[in-house]
């Protein structure tokens, strides 16, 4: 199976671009401290797609399911609360968790774009989670040993949970795949859907140089080649082809997102906005 | 298979052993010989009450996407799933009796079965999630504290541990409650908002007056039930009062009075017509909540049909090897 794929840095370059056009001279909105930045990314990834598994909540394909998917939007959320929550301390400006996530605009999250996609129907969910699931575990399992000591703590810990997701995800898509002829096709067009978010995951910027500074030194190529690896092995099982010839979107990370993220912060952070100030 | 409708010989003399050992507080397990009107009775209760945890993930679910923190949205989701899981604990006893959970949830689908009628009612608030904690899983808790006694042991031990976790709700829900009635204006206003809707409609979840219930009185004698549904409702009432005191939280009901003879509140005339309404279909929500989980059902379809095919096409190639 041939991987056809825009590099990362092509797919940067192919944004930038249209983000000068936005704010005249600089590549988007200023961002912060490359630190919180970073965990802002990775909060921000946690926290939008626990959100659009909790959507499942009452209406999975099996019981069975609407449990696994609680419990593991409810790991996600955890995590971002965590995440969140050491950005804001580390950002210094008095910002919890609650005030990073109930009270940012669109253009100031950091997640991918992969994860604010709408949930679409099961296999789309499961298809989307299992390309997450592999990013994370790869990704954690180097932040584990990282030498930023508050990021790797929690790090470790969201490990454990991600590990048994991803082998739940990565089940799913070869039941899915491996399945009938509907559910092969299904998966499979979600695959081709999703496939053009990957990219991002695997970006690297100013940012991801930065935090170095502070002990964070991921090579990004050897863990899109783990990466790679897992869902080669997951989708060949699954019967399953990955498209051909993409051009990878982009954007999250800096801002610029796809319509959906709007639609998602105002019914997310409704509540809390009708009442600002107010404790729950 | 034809049942004989006449109790022969036999089975009276069996008839009477089983109920010497309910009377004797014996547990009946499911290898054990019943009745079919005990076996029908249970089954019949205890999908009723399988189905009221799913139907119930419906309103709860509803805040889900929007509750106002991190640490709510969290705690929700972790109760809509413990719900779903005392769902599943319950078709699983369910089926210790001969009935699968397919047909079970055909049931609920086509409207033969029927889920606790609170459930009907729609969520309109953040308030609401405090509420149903506090009077919806506090009304169940009073069920099914005396269920854990009841003469099936299935049922019995699912209520064991299904009461712990439904504590744990009521306590979050009133604790929800508490940080209302402390918070703003319109926080206040909001919590009252809810009590007043759905304080009725949780006095009505113990059912009606036992002397219009139709199966009281052979669920008492078997030990399928312990009090009446009066009792119970009572019961509730007594521990929900000083609570709403407690938090500054008005019921909504004039007639509400403690009787220092009976040492119970006594309240106002519950409206059994909206109750008979709720139940026959006609309730706020009854078509949005099963529309919500017949679409559940189809849109799951493929993809149950995709594990089933999965899982035999494993099995071949397990015989194969
Ligand atoms: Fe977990
Ligand atoms: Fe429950
Ligand atoms: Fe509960």
């Amino acid at each position: 199976m041939m991987v056809q794929q825009t590099t990362p840095e092509a797919a940067v370059s192919g944004v930038t671009t249209a983000a000068e056009l936005n704010v005249a001279g600089t590549r988007g909105p200023s961002f912060g401290e490359p630190i919180v930045e970073y965990l802002l990314r990775l909060g921000d990834d946690r926290l939008i797609l626990g959100h659009r598994l909790s959507e499942w909540c009452g209406h999975g394909p099996i019981l069975e399911e609407d449990i696994a998917l609680a419990n593991i939007a409810l790991d996600l959320v955890g995590a971002s609360s965590m995440l969140l929550g050491l950005a804001g301390e580390l950002e210094g400006k008095d910002r919890d968790a609650d005030a990073l996530a109930f009270f940012r605009e669109g253009v100031q999250y950091r997640n991918a774009l992969i994860v604010e996609l709408p949930r679409g129907d099961f296999g789309f969910t499961i298809m989307r989670q299992f390309l997450f699931d592999a990013y994370s575990v790869v990704t954690l399992d180097a932040l584990a040993s990282c030498g930023h000591a508050g990021l790797a703590a929690i790090a470790a810990k969201s490990l454990k949970e991600d590990k048994y997701h991803l082998r739940h995800s990565s089940e799913w898509v070869v039941r899915l795949g491996d399945g009938t002829e509907e559910s092969h096709n299904r998966v499979q067009a979600s695959l081709n859907e999703l496939w053009r978010y990957t990219g991002e995951l695997f970006e690297r910027d100013t940012i991801d140089e930065a935090v170095a500074a502070v002990g964070i030194t991921l090579d990004r190529d050897a863990l899109h080649a783990k990466w790679e690896s897992i869902v080669n092995d997951v989708l060949q099982r699954a019967t399953l082809t990955i498209p051909e010839k993409t051009v990878m979107a982009s954007g999250g990370r800096r801002g610029r997102h796809t319509e959906h993220l709007g639609h998602l912060l105002s019914v997310m952070q409704s509540v809390a906005r009708a009442h600002p100030g107010a404790t729950w | 298979m034809t049942q004989p409708t006449t109790v022969t010989a036999d089975e009276s003399a069996l008839v009477a052993a089983f109920e010497a050992r309910i009377a004797a507080g014996e547990s009946i397990e499911p290898k054990d010989w019943m009745p079919e009107r005990y076996r029908r009775q249970l089954i019949r209760m205890m999908s009723q009450h399988a189905h009221s945890e799913i139907v119930g993930m419906l309103p709860e679910g509803n805040w889900i996407t929007r509750a106002p923190s991190l640490r709510r949205k969290m705690s929700l989701i972790a109760k809509v799933q413990d719900e779903a899981g005392h769902g599943l604990y319950i078709y699983c006893g369910t089926e210790t009796l001969g009935v699968d959970r397919h047909e079970l949830v055909e049931q609920l689908l086509d409207g033969r079965a029927k889920y606790s009628s609170i459930f009907n009612y729609p969520t309109l608030s953040w308030a609401d999630m405090g509420v149903i904690g506090w009077f919806v899983d506090g009304a169940a808790i009073v069920n099914q504290t005396i269920l854990a006694k009841a003469s099936y042991g299935p049922y019995a031990r699912a209520m064991v541990r299904i009461c712990k976790e439904e504590n744990f709700h009521k306590r979050q829900g009133y604790e929800i409650c508490a940080t209302l009635a402390n918070g703003t204006p319109a926080q206040r206003e909001m919590l009252q908002d809810a009590v007043n809707r759905f304080w009725w409609p949780s006095l009505m979840m113990f059912g009606p007056s036992d002397t219009d219930s139709p199966n009281s009185a052979e669920l008492l004698k078997w030990r399928v039930k312990r009090k009446t549904n009066d009792e119970l409702r009572q019961r509730f009432i007594n521990l929900t009062v000083p609570q709403a005191a407690a938090i500054g939280v008005t019921l909504p009901d004039p007639d509400l009075k403690f009787n220092a003879e009976t040492n119970n509140w006594d309240f106002g005339e519950i409206d059994w017509d909206e109750f008979f309404q709720v139940i026959g279909g006609n309730g706020p929500c009854n078509r949005e909540r099963i529309a919500a989980r017949q679409q559940a059902q189809d849109e799951g379809e493929w993809v149950r049909a995709a594990a089933t095919a999965h899982a035999s096409k494993q099995h071949r190639t397990v015989q194969a090897a």
